[in-house]
């Protein structure tokens, strides 16, 4: 199958492209942009006028509780490879559930699963899972997903044991002992409110931990979902030191604080917490100049998960269809040039994983999102394929539609 | 933002916080209170203000004393009062929050009295009612997780208010366990919103919350300080868990730092009064010479609370 998309504007940031033309696709792959390439018969055309091209979307962290749904909904939000964290149930720490998953994605034929492996069995911080075997069955790493390796030698021999066979390990950075009884953000917000806090330290102190620990074994780490100020400082020391260490940051931390809870929103309890304004714009000072990837960090929770109170409701956002206009949302609020914004959703997730993919070069994965950059739509429950329709973000408009979605030269969705 | 306590009007259609309410329902629900004190002193202590409206009492969590207060004021308002122990009953079998209101609505409930572990519960109450349009029912906050209880609030403002006369020269300190006090946080807002120009905060760092400075309070380590030329102390209770992990060492040492003494004492004001929300404990927050003695206004409160809660549910029922 043959396609050209005519007519868009093609943004493939890590080529630097930036410019009006067409993007041709045979086989699976990107076989050209702007000149027809030698040979090439269209079969389908997709008319991408008004639009942007660019590489599909790569999630760094989506869960999936119902697969069919939350990979259409991947689909509809221009994402073409997620990160599946280990914490489904059961946990992800054998290698025939990582090879089920991987093949019922497959099966389903949308955006490709990308499953993290339990690090521990059962997530428990104490034994290490089988990852050899794991790796085998399709894991691209090794995870904690949100649960703290409490045991700082389990720790130390999980990143030994990964570096053995050159595995990298994401972790989300939180102390357990600082962050176990909290349900936000330790600062003005928490003690208005009454809530228990979870301090910054909490995300500092893992941090500094996993530092060492790295300088120590040389293992690759991916820290996910930082949230402050004085984590990005801590990351930042660690890249001029050198040290194999990428970060990501959920897209909502990029937009909204602890202020967002007003009157006990269970739609703004996350995991790690929104944090204050401090931290909110170091954090987009981290996305914008590179230090790191964005992502939905999408967790779809049944509605009776969050009609409950604050501390009761369980924590987290519908992501993977509002990734893309949250991100241009936060590129127009912050003045970040659209390549750039769409780097930290595209190319960057594609280094953190080590993907060839991520970009529009001949020759690369036909994984492509066409989208109206001025397409404005309201979102209502209604307006997702996910199962997940929690969201802070409920009622309010959006700019930024899908038009079409290819994967691997397959279009998988088109509006 | 919209305010889920007053309706369209900018009247009090709930009670769920002190905070976000003007110093003009402040001193209209105080000013309420002290028409109903003459009730209480009556041989037939009832208005028809609530006649065949219903009051549940929904306690998720226990409360002797705040739910007796609640009842007696609800009775003497001629209402019908329901007490559910939710422990006991519903929660238990796995029943929602919300379905418990739902459910008590379809039973024509017409003001909920709610009290729950849950900092923001009654929120969430709130919130559904107006959701499902029920503007005819009302909720009064009896005390949310470490969040709010501003009935208390209030009935430590009539007290001062009773003593004092007014507000506007006064120095009021609150000791102890700011951190977990939901009482704590609804004077802090009460005093500051009716004018009170200088609100102390005394106790360990381990017991008071992060950036109370920015709720304009200030922030005393030491007792002898802090209690200097005040016209009111509020002592706060000191829950027994508090003492098992790493807050505080022990109950003894807590005492000779926080603990209220006649010697302390003697460093506020002569006139100065002595408020506790109850119960107490003797000897761990508070010395007994000072909780009997001739400055301690500990059971006036509970006195003033019953008329506070009328004019509270009366005011609520009527917008």
């Amino acid at each position: 199958m043959n396609i050209e998309i005519r007519n868009g504007r093609v943004i493939d940031p890590k080529n630097s492209v930036d410019r009006s033309s067409s993007l041709y696709v045979a086989e699976g792959r990107v076989a050209g942009l702007g000149e027809v390439p030698e040979g090439f018969v269209v079969d389908q055309t997709i008319d991408a006028a008004g639009c942007i091209v660019c590489p599909g979307l790569i999630d760094l962290g989506a869960r999936l509780n119902s697969i069919e749904a939350e990979l259409a909904a991947a689909v509809a939000g221009g994402v073409t490879s997620l990160v599946v964290p280990p914490d489904a149930d059961p946990p992800l720490d054998e290698p025939e559930l990582a090879d089920r998953l991987v093949h019922r994605g497959a099966e389903i034929g949308k955006a490709r699963v990308l499953p993290l492996g339990a690090l521990t069995l059962g997530l428990n911080g104490e034994r290490l899972s089988e990852l050899a075997g794991l790796k085998k069955a399709g894991c691209v790493a090794f995870s904690q997903a949100n649960r703290a390796v409490v045991d700082t030698e389990a720790l130390l021999r999980a990143m030994e044991y990964a570096t053995t066979f050159g595995f990298a390990i994401w972790l989300q950075p939180q102390d357990h002992w600082l962050s176990r009884n909290g349900i936000a953000h330790e600062g003005e917000v928490s003690s208005r409110l009454g809530l228990a806090g979870i301090p910054v330290a909490a995300e500092t102190i893992a941090i500094a931990t996993i530092v060492q620990l790295v300088r120590d074994t040389g293992c690759r780490v991916h820290l996910t979902r930082i949230s402050s100020a004085a984590g990005i400082a801590l990351i930042q020391r660690a890249h001029h030191d050198g040290l194999p260490i990428t970060c990501d940051i959920g897209v909502h931390h990029l937009l909204l604080t602890e202020n967002d809870i007003g009157y006990f929103d269970p739609h703004a309890r996350f995991s790690p917490p929104l944090r204050a304004q401090n931290d909110r714009l170091a954090l987009s000072d981290a996305a914008a100049t590179g230090v790191a990837a964005i992502c939905s960090d999408h967790t779809p929770v049944g509605a009776d998960d969050k009609l409950l109170p604050f501390g009761e409701a369980k924590a987290g956002a519908t992501g993977l269809e509002v990734l893309l206009p949250l991100t241009l949302k936060w590129a127009e609020a912050e003045h970040v040039d659209l390549p750039t914004a769409l780097a930290r959703i595209t190319s960057a997730p594609a280094e953190v994983l080590g993907l060839a993919g991520g970009h529009l070069a001949p020759g690369a994965a036909a994984d492509i999102c066409v989208f109206d950059p001025q397409a404005h739509w309201q979102l209502t429950p209604e307006s997702l394929q996910s199962r997940g329709k929690n969201s802070p973000w409920l009622g309010y408009m959006m700019t930024g539609k899908v038009k079409a979605t290819l994967v691997g030269g397959r279009l998988v969705y088109s509006a | 933002m919209h305010n889920p306590q007053l309706n369209k009007d900018g009247e009090l259609t709930h009670l769920l916080s002190i905070e976000g309410l003007p110093q003009r329902i402040l001193t209209q629900i105080l000013d309420t209170a002290a028409s109903f004190m003459e009730v209480s002193a009556r041989d037939v202590k009832k208005v028809p203000l609530l006649r065949g409206k219903s009051v549940f009492n929904l306690f998720f969590e226990n409360s002797t004393r705040t739910r007796t207060t609640f009842e007696i004021a609800a009775k003497r308002l001629s209402a019908d009062v329901i007490n559910l122990d939710i422990n006991k009953s519903s929660a238990s079998k796995g029943e929602t929050l919300l379905d418990t209101i739902d459910n008590l609505c379809a039973m024509h409930a017409n003001l909920f009295v709610v009290r729950h572990a849950s900092s923001g519960a009654p929120y969430l109450i709130a919130e559904h009612l107006r959701n499902i349009g029920r503007d005819d029912v009302h909720v009064v906050n009896a005390g949310d997780g470490r969040h709010a209880h501003p009935t208390q609030g209030l009935l430590d403002m009539y007290t001062i208010r009773h003593y004092k006369k007014n507000f506007s020269q006064l120095r009021v300190a609150i000791v102890g366990d700011i951190l977990h006090s939901r009482v704590a946080r609804s004077d802090i807002h009460a005093l500051t919103t009716l004018g009170v120009p200088e609100v102390r905060a005394i106790g360990p760092e381990t017991l008071l919350p992060k950036h109370l400075d920015k709720l304009g309070v200030h922030v005393f380590h030491d007792m002898n300080e802090g209690l200097k030329d005040v016209d009111v102390v509020i002592m706060l209770r000191l829950q027994n868990e508090r003492m098992t992990g790493a807050l505080l060492p022990s109950a003894g040492e807590y005492f000779r730092h926080y603990g209220l003494t006649p010697q302390k004492l003697a460093l506020a004001k002569p006139d100065a009064i002595v408020m506790h929300p109850g119960p107490m404990n003797r000897g761990v927050e508070i010395h007994s010479a000072v909780a009997d003695g001739g400055q301690a206004v500990i059971l006036p409160q509970v006195t003033f609370g019953i008329a506070v809660r009328m004019a509270v549910m009366s005011i609520v029922a009527g917008n």
